[in-house]
């Protein structure tokens, strides 16, 4: 079972080295989503998420839909835990897992198998439960002997194959993901494709920010429409996707 | 709501100590990564600390007129001890600032960070202490059963040191002027604390304003007396223990009031 509930989160930045503000302050106002105000004490903050309540339940599988600086990334790390809500609660039950930028902690320096330990470790694995999945993790990236070489001699693509394999090893409750991961060549991606339709099966929850209208229409069965740091529209899938992209091309 | 975040502060160092795994991997890389490729790797610190000690020796032994074979084992284990324990707080002043892109990707508790660096510091002063028994070999002393002491004392220490890392790890992430404070502070105590020079040169009534009042003297002194060979003052201990407490209580409460804020704050 798991669940997240928010009842009313926003999100303020403080922005303490900011200065100059007229002017700035309303030139993005119209570039960027979020608004920009000042708090009772006079300290500027940017407000990133406005009042926002939802509930996801087991086999939600939900969509972020807006433009850059809509609040979808900040939305996904507070679902994450990293951040937490300036104001409003935000109850989230469950294990969380991220597939938001794999390669993160990755070290050149140092070798595949070094990395597989490091990665895992950042993931909240123990050290025996990546010793139990080492062999899969290499099996399946393909690497072969190139394990034991400094990771800064891998190719991009076989460094993305690395990342990816370590992070699709965990099998959490709620899985957050910044776009559906797509990588290496035809046969690999082949596969990648395969796992990855694994995991995002296994999980209760899924939450995931996209611009992709097929991505959102193929595997979310609900939408969240942002805008400038509040929620839009909130719906099945194809409603929301319709009054976001227009409407579909083929009716 | 007070409760619930004392709670929460004392969950994320809970949960940071269950993840032993994470802060040792964290903590071996970095050693690692600074001294990769390198052949002598961390040993190139011990070599650069054996020289200095060698040279503080011979000038201020000169200078103090100090017997060598008293003086170059209190400067070997005293500046060995300082040099962990200025770089810990040195780098516990930045230990939430450099992590700041684990901090805004992953929820990993924020005192790992705290643990992390401390950690790779340990390893560092593994490598730094092996001059400590060469030196006593060099200057003829027998070691003697009071040197086990100097573990309970370096727990101790270290007790000290994580709260005053997870304190000034928040009011430096908040307040950005404050590691070079810290640091320019760290030389002063550097001078005012007997690494250098040794207690015993002090006029009385000096001694009991420079020694007593410093919390530096204290720590150092309960782990250094014992490798020496003689017994830290009861008073060493109580203050040490002292000052663990109330430092405990402040960072607790400290804690569980910003730690939701740091992330804010990076």
């Amino acid at each position: 079972m798991a669940s997240i509930v928010f009842d009313k989160v926003c999100v303020d930045f403080p922005i303490y080295s900011a200065n100059a503000r007229s002017l700035k302050k309303r030139l993005f106002q119209v570039a960027t989503g979020g608004q920009i105000g000042t708090d009772a004490s006079g300290r500027l903050n940017v407000r990133a998420l406005d009042d926002l309540s939802f509930t996801f339940q087991d086999g939600d599988r939900v969509g972020l839909l807006g433009h850059n600086g809509a609040g979808k990334s900040t939305l996904l790390r507070l679902l994450s835990g990293v951040y937490e809500p300036s104001s409003g609660h935000a109850k989230i039950n469950g294990e969380i897992g991220s597939l938001i930028d794999i390669g993160f902690g990755i070290d050149g320096e140092a070798t595949g198998r070094e990395n597989i330990y490091l990665r895992g470790a950042l993931l909240g694995l123990t050290r025996p439960q990546i010793q139990n999945k080492l062999e899969e993790i290499i099996t399946f990236s393909e690497l072969g002997d190139f394990i034991d070489m400094p990771v800064r001699t891998y190719s991009a693509g076989m460094h993305l194959r690395l990342a990816f394999a370590v992070s699709t090893v965990i099998r959490p409750e709620i899985l957050l993901m910044d776009e559906w991961l797509s990588v290496g060549d035809e046969s690999f991606k082949h596969r990648a494709e395969k796992r990855l339709t694994e995991l995002v099966a296994s999980t209760n929850i899924l939450v995931i920010a996209s611009h992709s209208r097929e991505l959102v229409c193929h595997t979310c069965n609900r939408v969240i429409w942002l805008e400038h740091g509040k929620i839009k529209m909130d719906g099945p899938a194809a409603e929301v996707t319709a009054a976001y992209f227009g409407p579909p091309p083929n009716q | 709501m007070a409760n619930t975040s004392i709670s929460g502060a004392l969950e994320d160092l809970s949960s940071a100590l269950r993840r032993s795994t994470l802060i040792a991997t964290l903590g071996w890389q970095d050693v690692r990564q600074r001294y990769r490729r390198s052949a002598l790797g961390p040993f190139w610190l011990t070599i650069s600390m054996g020289v200095m000690i060698g040279t503080i020796g011979l000038v201020f032994g000169q200078i103090f007129k100090s017997p060598m074979e008293e003086f170059l084992p209190f400067l070997a284990a005293g500046l060995i001890l300082w040099t962990f324990i200025s770089s810990v707080i040195t780098e516990g002043c930045s230990s939430f600032i450099a992590a700041e892109a684990v901090i805004k990707q992953l929820p990993i508790p924020l005192s790992v960070h705290v643990f992390r660096q401390l950690w790779r510091n340990l390893i560092i002063l593994t490598h730094n202490i092996v001059i400590f028994p060469l030196v006593m070999l060099a200057v003829g002393k027998a070691p003697s059963v009071h040197m086990f002491l100097a573990i309970p004392g370096l727990l101790l220490v270290l007790l000290n040191l994580v709260w005053l890392c997870i304190f000034l790890g928040i009011i430096c992430t908040r307040f950005r002027d404050i590691p070079q404070i810290i640091s320019s502070l760290l030389q002063v105590i550097f001078y005012l604390t007997p690494i250098m020079w040794l207690p015993s040169l002090l006029p009385q009534r000096a001694g009991t304003y420079m020694l007593d009042l410093n919390p530096f003297f204290h720590f150092l002194e309960i782990v250094r007396a014992p490798l020496l060979g003689q017994l830290p003052s009861i008073e060493n201990w109580l203050v040490t223990i002292g000052i663990a407490a109330v430092g405990w209580i402040a960072t607790i409460l400290l804690f569980a009031r910003y730690r939701r804020r740091i992330a804010y704050w990076l």
